[in-house]
């Protein structure tokens, strides 16, 4: 799946992206992530002014048979969440690293960022859970 | 995935995309594409479903109606040879054992096809009762038997073209045996578990990819898809048809699950009979609704409901899932019977939160027939 992942996001174990601009972080699924799940029909973001935790579940996202929980790369304070996804879910599944991303947040420990893989350990990352499957 | 138990599809289905998944302990695809797209399509064309995991049992011999009258709460002496009878099959409380189809073949030939889950369970069940009734047998078939489900309007156009037999001569839950299909012997039946018109294909395990194949093939022009267990899932849902599992279990009765119909009274004896007399004098504590979401949420299997003011636990949720052909959040449960009515406002228990919910007419949808059919 190499080329499909952005090289300026970071990504978790849980295959959550965030990219990093200034203070800001926004935060998605990863490719992976959506195929995995299929068809996503329904989102429960978190509200603005919320405090998360690295790591800590911030929402879940439900496909038809599903449901999964979705977990924050970094510690801060949520500033905008992606209010097209009340309407459009599927947004995640068709473009999982843009129009489909879920929140934005002011991060609080930029250093938490080292906890997460860069493009190229997630791509091992994405193979070896793949083949897991 | 090692140790599931593999259907005579098996390579066609990876052949052809699906993702295989445990279901029961079978490996059996959940989706090939995507279960909304095989969902829309089985309702607006065609789909082609492997249900080979089901448990098939032929009773024959001396008294097969009497011992098919005293297992289940159907009258089977309704069935005269070619029918099909959808049947609850109750313990003497009253609870399910499972749900089945008894199809009757024969003057005293039957076969009772039942759930893939409960096979091994109804099987014993069923010998135990089988007691009462020497020189009666009963033969678990499941092993050497394929089913396959063609489902949607087109699905006659579609089997047609490859069987002889006129299909029109099989009506609704209509069954006919030793019939020609791509040139191998099947039992084929106008039955099926998605609210469309629609056959079931019974074959030999070695002649089901062929016939599959061939179903494929001729159903190209019609747009016929393989549709995995997760659409058979939304499709049944939909269509308010029961789950062994979810709607009915040992604790629940048939008249609970609103399957009266099915139960009936006065054929004389059967297992479970008093208690449901019982039940059906003192009146029901509380019966299965269809509802939908008002608020935000989808509603999922074991989901506390709760009341009006969504404040105390009233009942559970037995299935729920996002709707595809309505395209809205729809759930079913057991709730108290005075909070049973059409309109009535309740609540389902989602991550901690009351989401608001209606209670709707059920089936949430019903295909419309053809004019004149």
């Amino acid at each position: 799946m190499s080329g499909v992942y952005p090289k300026d996001f970071k990504y978790t174990k849980t295959h959550e992206w965030i990219k990093v601009t200034g203070n800001i972080g926004r935060v998605g699924l990863s490719n992976f992530a959506q195929d995995h799940l299929g068809e996503i029909v329904f989102v429960e973001l978190p509200e603005v002014g919320a405090e998360l935790k690295q790591g800590e579940s911030f929402g879940v996202v439900e496909s038809v048979k599903a449901v999964s929980d979705c977990y924050a790369p970094a510690s801060g304070k949520v500033v905008r969440v992606n209010e097209k996804l009340v309407d459009s879910p599927e947004l995640i599944n068709s473009d999982p690293h843009g129009e489909g991303w879920l929140f934005e947040m002011e991060l609080s420990d930029p250093s938490e960022l080292d906890n997460l893989m860069d493009v190229e350990a997630y791509e091992k990352f994405e193979a070896e859970e793949e083949a897991a499957h | 995935m090692t140790g599931l138990k593999k259907t005579p599809l098996y390579d066609l289905h990876v052949k052809h995309g699906g993702r295989i998944i445990d279901f029961g302990g079978w490996a059996l695809p959940v989706q090939y594409t995507s279960i909304i797209e095989e969902h829309r399509t089985t309702r607006e064309k065609a789909g082609l479903f492997d249900v080979s995991h089901m448990g098939e049992f032929r009773v024959t011999g001396k008294d097969p109606l009497g011992f098919l009258q005293k297992a289940v709460t159907n009258d089977i002496a309704k069935a005269d040879v070619g029918r099909c009878i959808y049947s609850p099959m109750c313990y003497p409380s009253g609870g399910c054992v499972d749900d089945l189809i008894v199809y009757r073949l024969g003057e005293k030939e039957y076969l009772v096809v039942v759930n893939a889950a409960n096979a091994a369970k109804d099987f014993a069940w069923m010998t135990d009762i089988l007691e009462g009734f020497p020189g009666t047998r009963l033969v678990d078939e499941s092993d050497g038997t394929a089913e396959l489900a063609l489902q949607g309007p087109k699905a006659e156009t579609i089997l047609q073209k490859v069987t002889e037999v006129d299909l029109k001569a099989i009506g609704y839950y209509r069954v006919r045996d030793k019939v020609k299909v791509a040139g191998r012997t099947c039992m084929v039946s106008r039955t099926g578990y998605t609210g469309e018109d629609g056959f079931e294909i019974f074959s030999s395990p070695e002649d089901a990819p062929e016939i599959w194949e061939a179903l494929m093939e001729a159903g190209r022009p019609e747009g016929l898809v393989p549709v995995g267990l997760g659409a058979r899932d939304t499709l049944r849902f939909e269509a308010s048809m029961p789950l062994y599992g979810q709607e009915l279990d040992a604790e629940r009765t048939p008249l609970e699950a609103g399957l009266e119909r099915f139960v009936s009274l006065d054929k004389g004896d059967f297992i479970g009979r008093e208690a449901l007399v019982a039940q059906k004098e003192r009146g029901l504590e509380r019966k299965l609704v269809g509802f939908e979401m008002v608020g935000r949420g989808i509603p999922r299997h074991d989901y506390p409901i709760l009341d009006a003011a969504g404040e105390t636990e009233i009942g559970y949720v037995t299935s729920g899932s996002y709707a595809p052909t309505l395209d809205k959040n729809l759930g079913s449960g057991y709730v108290p019977v005075e909070m049973s009515g059409i309109g009535q406002k309740i609540h389902v228990g989602i991550r901690r939160r009351a989401v608001e919910a209606v209670v709707v007419r059920t089936p949430f949808y019903r295909r419309r027939r053809p004019t004149g059919a």
